[in-house]
């Protein structure tokens, strides 16, 4: 059985930087996998390639087994991949309610007639999105802020809200880009036993971006570290952070 | 199941919407009953209808959708020449009824084709080049619908971009648009009742759409069209069902403005640059995304000059003060701020205003 | 070939009138990044100042040019203050823009209150202006000559305040990064203040230039040119002026040609068609900057 993301031989070049360098990586179903490294170090331009954000000038990208590489951002969510941004990036105008019923859109159909006269088939589904949109939202807690305009949100709550948004869309892989940035220690506890929660009961994998080594330390059972674009060291967590060359990137920038 | 107020509150909020376009109505013909209306207004009946119609189109590209549009002027000659141009080849055919259902419906729908067709290539540009874009086709539209020439005789119909002379028709053949006189003698189907319901239908399709999945959708990519594609939202589609639909509105109401017209010319005062630009500042004073507030800023923007008749010579003076001020005062996040904090409904979600 | 040559010309010396106005147009979205819809109308001001100082009070020509630079400049630095400065920081973008336009119905609805809707013969301007130059059978006219030369001088007179002073520099810097801008000293309010006087001043400039070549003064003179002038500004790329110049000088002679050679009556669509497909083969404009959204 092939694994559920394949990367081989991955890389970008903007201008003269090349900004992610003969990347790999390789994640089975059901891992909750990290990639850290510094700041600049090419983390999210990782996700925006496997996103299909940005092309790549080289490399394939298998999404089990299929080869997704160059496929739009849209096509890519269809083959399951869903994310959160780093820069969180609401539909801020909207309600919580509303931002999640979006992540739904693909899983649910009605006619635009059936919109317009209000068909039966209008309300059915929608009283199935709302029960649907509520139940991802009452896995963080978010459900009795339903109503409010996400813009209105926290910032915490805001984050989560983002990981709710795309697990609507019932990825087989979730991108999460620093989840925990900005939350206080007991949100990001909160967040820690929500991650392992939706990974448990929603049959998702998860590949996350992080600076907070005790959220990283705490969830993550295998790690890649980039720097500079390239691939420092990879493999299981424990083994990856006591790595003096690991600790020098870090330290030593 | 959990209560989630904000469905019930829009869905309130939508049937004051619509009630209040049916109380306009009503109120209007009270006042008409008893002879309280002029007939200067009474001529504005139509106009007021076919300007808040279009705003309820405009609302949809500029508030809902989110691009800027300056051609919106554009969709509705070509919706009141496609309809004008129907109903004088059938003028004498067929009975009034069908024949002004199927010129808004033709007026709808090259307007519609027009919007789609445009929208092919146009919407991949963003912001103030759409803007620009569409105010171009716009121009291009009132341009042509100038040198057009269309005449019909024994044998059939003429077209031409040059004058009369070169349709080439029999001495008994008659013109149907000729040129920058445009269609005179488009029969005079229009009245308040008809352009009041295409109001109200064009209202809630609206309203209707934008509560629903794909209103949602459209919603999405005006509020970040990156997380829009990151979670699977077809982007040019919905950008083209937003632009198409607010087209096909945006005809109907031409071919309504049409049909109150003795004689139906492409003139900058009526469809050019500055009356898209009048649809987009009935949007923006409505609050941008509302289309209660659209509506409600059509007919208080046309009735401001009536009301200031007596002014006589300074009532666009006064008219563009007033507009400048509005502007100032709602829009200034000062004096914004204020009007919130004095008179401002409470609820928890200030932005969700704009969002409905 | 002559006739062609005559267009040619023809072509520039109104798409230089264009191209001052779209410099107007783009410095200000370039700053203030908006669209000031009332330029077009400033220069219309600009001309009725010249016409009543020169026809009215009968003083010198050179008196009447100068008082409709420095009227249009006041008159710029004046709108921004009152009606757009409340504005900078509003949610939407539209807002100003709508505005903007109620500036523009004034400006319009003021000159015919005083000046009323009967269009003024505006001759007097340019005494040589109706002189003809012939060079062999090649016959053009002297305001033709003189708009050429003198948007040359002012483009070539704008880029050397705008690469070599402090406040032209400061204008630089605001139109990349207002925030920054103000971090380093630099006062954003005087220099946008300075951008409408600027712009405005060459709105000044072009209102004579239009009413001399085009001797017709009516309160909507300005309407057309200042959305032609905006055209030629986006075909250049908004926000560069060496952008709007050529996107100027280009309609300018795209519109005489199409005139002379495919149909008069459908010049403003061959205009505004090549405007679309330059638009939808280079997005930003001929010269503007691709400005790719960071993920």
């Amino acid at each position: 059985m092939a694994a559920l993301l394949e990367i081989n031989n991955l890389s970008i070049q903007f201008g003269g930087l090349r900004a992610v360098d003969d990347f790999h990586l390789t994640i089975e179903k059901g891992d909750l996998y990290g990639l850290i490294g510094p700041n600049g170090a090419g983390k999210t331009t990782v996700f925006n390639l496997l996103t299909g954000e940005y092309k790549p000038n080289e490399g394939v990208i298998r999404l089990e087994d299929r080869d997704i590489t160059g496929l739009s951002t849209i096509e890519i969510n269809k083959a399951g991949i869903a994310r959160t941004f780093q820069n969180i990036r609401l539909f801020k105008q909207l309600t919580v309610l509303d931002n999640v019923k979006i992540g739904l859109h693909n899983q649910y159909e009605y006619s635009t007639a059936a919109a317009i006269l209000r068909l039966p088939s209008y309300f059915k589904t929608e009283k199935q999105m709302n029960e649907k949109a509520l139940e991802l939202l009452s896995v963080f807690n978010l459900e009795d802020e339903a109503d409010t305009i996400s813009a209105n949100l926290p910032y915490g709550k805001q984050r989560k809200l983002e990981i709710a948004r795309a697990m609507a869309t019932n990825p087989k892989l979730l991108l999460l880009d620093e989840p925990a940035a900005g939350m206080n220690p007991n949100e990001t506890q909160e967040l820690m036993d929500d991650i392992k929660y939706v990974r448990e009961n929603f049959d998702m994998t998860i590949l996350l971006i992080e600076h907070d080594m005790k959220l990283v330390a705490g969830i993550c059972e295998k790690l890649t570290v980039l720097n500079f674009g390239r691939i420092l060291t990879e493999g299981e967590t424990k083994t990856v952070l006591a790595d003096p060359e690991v600790i020098k990137a870090y330290l030593g920038g | 199941m959990k209560q989630v107020k904000s469905i019930s509150r829009t869905s309130r909020d939508n049937i004051g919407t619509v009630l209040m376009i049916v109380a306009i109505y009503v109120l209007v013909q009270i006042l008409n009953g008893a002879g309280l209306i002029n007939n200067q207004m009474r001529g504005l009946l139509v106009p007021l209808c076919v300007y808040a119609t279009m705003a309820v189109s405009l609302n949809l590209v500029v508030g809902i959708l989110g691009e800027l549009s300056l051609g919106h002027a554009g969709f509705m000659c070509v919706g009141a020449f496609a309809s004008s141009f129907f109903s004088k080849l059938f003028a004498e055919t067929m009975p009034v009824f069908p024949r002004f259902l199927l010129a808004i419906l033709i007026g709808g729908i090259v307007a519609g084709i027009f919007g789609f067709l445009i929208g092919i290539p146009v919407l991949r540009l963003n912001g103030d080049y759409l803007a620009i874009v569409t105010l171009a086709f716009g121009e291009i539209i009132k341009n042509i619908m100038n040198v057009l020439y269309v005449g019909r005789d024994a044998n059939g119909l003429h077209f031409s971009i040059k004058d009369q002379m070169a349709l080439g028709m029999l001495p008994d053949g008659e013109m149907i648009i000729n040129g920058p006189q445009g269609i005179s003698g488009t029969p005079n189907d229009s009245n308040f009742t008809i352009g009041f319901l295409i109001l109200l239908v064009a209202t809630v399709i609206v309203l209707n759409l934008i509560n629903s999945r794909e209103g949602r959708a459209i919603m999405s990519i005006r509020d970040n069209h990156i997380a829009a594609g990151s979670v699977g939202i077809p982007i040019t589609k919905y950008k083209m069902l937003a632009f198409t639909m607010s087209a096909v509105i945006a005809g109907c109401a031409g071919a309504l403005y049409s049909h109150n017209l003795a004689s139906l010319m492409a003139t900058p005062a009526r469809f050019g640059y500055n009356m898209s630009i009048l649809f987009l500042v009935f949007v923006v004073l409505g609050g941008i995304g509302s289309t209660r507030g659209s509506i409600i800023a059509a007919i208080v923007l046309t009735l401001i000059p009536e009301l200031l008749r007596f002014m006589n010579d300074y009532r666009m003076l006064i008219y563009s003060i007033v507009l400048i001020v509005m502007m100032i005062v709602n829009w200034n996040p000062k004096s914004r701020a204020w009007i919130q904090a004095h008179f401002g409904r409470k609820k928890n979600n200030e932005a969700g205003k704009e969002g409905r | 070939m002559i006739s062609f040559l005559t267009s040619l010309i023809n072509g520039l010396s109104l798409g230089s009138i264009y191209a001052i106005i779209a410099i107007g147009y783009t410095m200000v979205y370039g700053i203030a990044k908006m669209l000031n819809f009332a330029h077009g109308d400033v220069i219309m001001v600009g001309a009725y100042v010249a016409f009543s100082v020169i026809t009215t009070l009968t003083l010198p020509t050179g008196v009447g040019i100068l008082a409709s630079i420095v009227g249009c400049m006041l008159l710029g630095m004046t709108i921004e203050k009152v009606a757009y400065k409340p504005l900078r920081h509003a949610t939407s973008s539209l807002a100003v823009l709508i505005t903007a336009i109620g500036v523009s119905y004034f400006l319009q609805n003021m000159a015919l209150l005083i000046f009323g809707s009967n269009p003024k013969m505006f001759t007097s301007i340019v005494p040589f202006a109706w002189q003809r130059i012939q060079i062999g059978d090649f016959m053009i006219q002297t305001i033709s000559v003189i708009c050429i030369i003198v948007s040359i001088v002012l483009v070539a007179l704008l880029q050397t305040f705008i690469n070599k002073t402090r406040p032209g520099q400061a204008m630089l810097a605001c139109a990349q990064d207002r925030g920054a801008a103000s971090l380093m000293g630099i006062s954003v309010d005087k220099t946008i203040s300075l951008t409408f006087a600027i712009g405005s001043a060459m709105a000044g400039i072009a209102g004579v230039l239009l009413c001399s070549a085009y001797p017709t003064l009516s309160p909507y003179t300005g309407s057309m040119p200042g959305i032609k002038a905006f055209v030629a500004a986006v075909f250049g790329g908004i926000g560069s002026i060496p952008g709007a110049m050529i996107g100027g000088l280009l309609l300018g002679i795209i519109e005489i040609l199409g005139k002379t050679y495919i149909s008069s009556q459908l010049s403003d669509a061959i205009v505004f068609s090549v405007l679309i497909i330059v638009l939808l083969v280079k997005p930003t404009g001929l010269m503007g900057k691709v400005i790719q959204e960071k993920v």
